[in-house]
């Protein structure tokens, strides 16, 4: 028994172990996959402007990947006090399922607790070859398309529901027409990747596709970071308002002044040095006061749905219609047999 | 016939009367070297290509970043806890398998192999099942203040589980091989166990030891799917290099990828060495074991 | 080879009786690590799956998305697997037969895929397969072959995982095989093709089928070298250790525990298979 017992101390001290030192307050960030750039420079300016009101520095450490799998992570333990996800309905779930967040979160911060927005875009390859201006493009014969995967990802349900909300549009209140554009635009997709920056990596890196759904920030990152020239970005003519919530969980703030550390760092990002931090990293601000001008006029004005519409009828109805188990979403892929 | 019987020694040229033609060995030979080079070689080449693709500099800032060293301290120190542990457990397990008789033998030689027949992704379910939210020993734990699930203990945890059964795997055929007569004699003339198994055993089996070490090493620093369920990713604490390549490669850095990859692929190159090195020199104690 | 029979041996109920000190400090141990690493955990699985039902989860078993992707893995795995079977047995035979420059290389080399982390093999093989990539241009090009983000792909992922157990199970038995018996075939007028087919592989058979076995076992569980390459699409490349994974960040977990208790099962078959070959070449071959 002996080396296994020394194994486990050995664990358990590495556990025990997690405890920061103690003039340092530490969080944990769970975010979803495309915000690494944004945390970053903002992590750095919270944690120099920013002290406790005992005098304590804050150290923020991230995690990224799809919303959806980010949200069953805190569900499961991981140990967050705050929570920075792509869409209301994963933060409901972890409220609902694990309790460690209050259900009246919404309302404990601006802007039904999203510092910034977003909306769904197109990414084409330079000259745009296939012509692709809009949705019905999308679902063209002969057009390779990338998106995430739905169930794991925020962004690919927001890019699923503007395909469907301009489905909506087109064929009035016609569910199955409906149904049957959102699904040709599925079976173009050529691949299904975890999380909205992978989906980019497909696209970009490997040469997949000839159209990327994706967060407009999205695109504004890759175009501006990373391959300048190779890319453009395409405006449709209606897409979605999507709106990342952010949230504290309180459950998971049990050390010594993380609870209020945390909220103090979500109440950053709306502070001024918050908001322009996230217009330089192409989300829209909520208060756009305080941006630059330069960050703000890359933004088109575009027609956006929201997901109170009717069409959607909010998160409680739009998540278990089309992406649980059973939803549209899965039917789509029902070989037809 | 005795010309024949004596070619029969193994490892002389075999001899060309009854062997396959010229040209029928040429195409073989052809044809193991292409399938080699493609499936093998290929995929070892782009990873270093790609890792130098965006020139020197990019390279040593892959390797430097934060994040990189993070990763890599956390693989060492899986693999600096679960390649002992796992090792203490080979050599005991051996020891009781290989020296003595009793029933249920083959049994628990299918229990220790229990590991490498579960895909790694189960590996990993497995503990979150055991110590997640949900579970019954997570709560608990977590009262205690220790967190297990998504942060460095069940990354060790789900690694020891993967690599349980190499070391044992290497040494139990060995020292079945070997039999218990010289350790029988040491006792008879009155050798305690510990010291039997220190300057009898052991000695006979170092190099099976070794090479399980370096088998289980190697696998514990490579672990991918398993650690990836249990991790939590969170940049600078629970991803080891494995998982660090996966996020740079889904970062859209590959360049930076295959830069952290190439460190991995140079390990393995060294485990091949050490490796071939081992066989050729002491190829009549590795004999034993061949199945992996 | 078993333990000497000593004066006054007797056998207890469930062993014998050695000279040789330490049986219970080490059996003690190996149970007590094996219990806790690996029969625990195991348990944890099993429990929660029954936990579930029968009903729901031969509900969630016949479910067209999971039995999909129970087709795609053990398809591309057995796909794989005869693929390195048939180009195994051949890399086995001309590292063993013949001898050539770089031999030595080689069979080094053959052991690559033991070494090589699964998520850097993924990321190799995804950007030689991809559609830009020199691979997969070229098969394109060429042959109009899609292989990234395909079936095709996932299947040459596996091939790369399985290659050396084929080899490296065939090798040591074509090393160990009596030259006499050829010989004495070849003088007595048989071809080489027939010696081959005739006297040889029969030989093999047991550790050919061995190396198949594992092959493949290894190749229904691959997840590392496989996810990057594969395109994930449901119902069509989505293999089941991907949808495992799925499952849980759906928060599914009768889905994802159901999954892995019937890859689990079926993989113990497969041990259990292998280890029936291994004894069965044991005993009409006399080595494994």
């Amino acid at each position: 028994m002996r080396g296994g017992l020394i194994v486990l101390a050995a664990a358990l001290a590495l556990g025990a172990c997690g405890g920061a030192a103690s003039n340092e307050v530490t969080l944990l960030n769970v975010s979803y996959d495309p915000t690494r750039e944004l945390y970053e420079e903002f992590n750095a300016a919270f944690s120099a402007n920013y002290k406790t009101p005992d005098g304590k520095t804050v150290k923020i450490s991230m995690s990224h990947g799809g919303s959806g799998k980010q949200a069953r992570t805190v569900i499961d333990g991981i140990d967050a006090q705050v929570v920075t996800l792509a869409l209301q309905n994963d933060i409901d779930v972890i409220a609902r399922e694990s309790g460690k967040i209050p259900a009246d979160w919404r309302t404990r911060l601006p802007g039904n607790a999203s510092p910034y927005t977003s909306t769904i875009v197109f990414m084409v390859r330079k000259g745009n070859p296939k012509a692709i201006r809009d949705w019905t493009d999308l679902a063209r014969p002969g057009v390779s398309v990338v998106t995430p995967n739905p169930k794991t990802s925020g962004g690919a349900r927001w890019n699923y529901l503007a395909a469907w909300g301009y489905g909506a549009r087109q064929f009035g209140g016609d569910e199955a027409k409906i149904r049957e554009f959102v699904a040709s635009i599925y079976r173009n997709v050529a691949k299904l990747d975890s999380g909205a920056r992978g989906a980019t990596t497909t696209f970009t890196n490997q040469g997949t596709g000839d159209v990327l759904i994706t967060w407009e920030n999205e695109a504004f990152y890759t175009l501006t970071e990373l391959e300048q020239g190779a890319f453009e970005l395409i405006y449709p003519s209606l897409s979605i308002k999507a709106e990342p919530p952010v949230a504290v969980v309180a459950g998971n703030a049990r050390k010594d002044g993380q609870l209020q550390a945390a909220e103090d760092y979500l109440r950053y990002l709306y502070a001024p040095d918050g908001q322009r931090i996230v217009a330089r990293h192409f989300y829209r601000p909520i208060d756009p006061s305080a941006a630059d001008p330069a960050d703000l006029a890359r933004f088109h004005e575009i027609e956006m749905l929201s997901i109170d519409d009717p069409i959607f009828g909010g998160w409680d109805q739009a998540q278990p219609k089309h992406f649980d188990a059973g939803g549209l979403f899965d039917q789509i892929y029902q070989p037809a047999r | 016939m005795t010309e024949a019987r004596a070619n029969t020694v193994k490892n002389n040229k075999p001899r060309q009367a009854i062997g396959e033609g010229p040209r029928t060995r040429f195409a073989l030979i052809a044809v193991a070297l292409v399938f080699l080079a493609l499936m093998l070689i290929a995929p070892l080449v782009v990873v270093f290509f790609e890792a130098f693709s965006r020139g020197l500099g990019v390279y040593i800032d892959a390797l430097a970043m934060p994040d990189t060293m993070s990763a890599l301290q956390l693989t060492l120190l899986v693999a600096a806890i679960a390649v002992p542990a796992n090792l203490v457990f080979g050599v005991a397990a051996s020891w009781a398998i290989a020296k003595f008789d009793f029933k249920g033998k083959s049994f628990l030689l299918t229990l220790i192999d229990l590991p490498f027949a579960v895909s790694p992704v189960v590996s990993g379910l497995v503990f979150v099942l055991l110590f997640g939210a949900n579970s019954v020993l997570g709560p608990w734990l977590a009262d205690m203040g220790i967190q297990v699930l998504f942060a460095v203990p069940g990354i060790v945890i789900a690694t020891i589980f993967i690599t349980f059964p190499f070391v044992a795997r290497e040494l139990i055929p060995l020292m079945q091989q070997q039999g218990s007569s010289e350790e029988e004699a040491a006792v008879s003339l009155g050798a305690g166990g510990w010291r039997t198994f220190f300057l009898v055993t052991l000695p006979n089996v170092k190099w099976g030891l070794l090479y399980g070490v370096l088998l289980c090493n190697a696998r514990a620093m490579g672990e991918f799917g398993a650690v990836s369920v249990v991790s939590g990713h969170i940049r600078g604490q629970t991803n080891t290099l494995p998982l660090h390549i996966e996020i740079l490669y889904n970062d859209n850095k590959a360049a930076a990828a295959f830069a952290v990859a190439s460190l991995l692929a140079m390990l393995a190159l060294l485990t091949l060495a050490v490796k071939t090195m081992l066989e050729a020199r002491f190829a009549g104690s590795l004999a034993a074991q061949r199945r992996h | 080879m078993r333990a000497a029979a000593q004066d006054g041996t007797r056998r207890t109920s469930w062993r014998r009786r050695s000279v040789l000190p330490g049986f219970s400090l080490t059996m003690g141990y190996t149970l007590a690590y094996l219990s806790l690493i690996v029969l625990i955990p195991l348990a944890a699985l099993a429990i929660r799956s029954a936990s579930l039902g029968w009903t729901e989860f031969w509900a969630i078993a016949t479910d067209p998305r999971i039995v999909a992707s129970l087709q795609l893995s053990f398809g591309a795995a057995i796909l794989a697997a005869v693929v390195n079977t048939v180009f195994g047995v051949i890399v086995a035979w001309v590292l063993v037969r013949y001898r050539f420059p770089g031999r030595r290389w080689l069979d080094a080399a053959v052991d690559l895929p033991f070494a090589l982390p699964t998520a850097v093999a993924g990321i190799a093989l995804a950007t030689l397969y991809a559609p830009n990539g020199p691979f997969g241009a070229f098969l394109e090009g060429v042959f109009g072959l899609k292989v990234g983000f395909t079936s095709l792909g996932v299947v040459l992922a596996l091939i790369f995982v399985g290659m050396p157990f084929v080899v490296r199970t065939v090798q040591p038995v074509l090393e160990e095989i009596d030259r006499e018996t050829e010989e004495v075939s070849a003088t007595l007028g048989a071809g080489r093709l027939r010696t081959v087919t005739r006297v040889i592989m029969p030989g093999l058979l047991p550790a050919i089928l061995t190396g198949f076995a594992l092959s493949f076992a290894r190749g229904v569980g691959e997840y590392g070298s496989v996810i990057f390459i594969a395109n994930n699409l449901p119902f069509q490349s989505e293999i089941a250790p991907l949808l495992i994974v799925i499952k849980l960040e759906e928060h599914n977990y009768a889905g994802a525990t159901a999954i892995a208790t019937i890859m689990l099962v079926i993989s113990f078959a497969m041990l259990f298979v292998i280890n029936l070959l291994q004894a069965w070449s044991r005993k009409w071959f006399g080595h494994d």
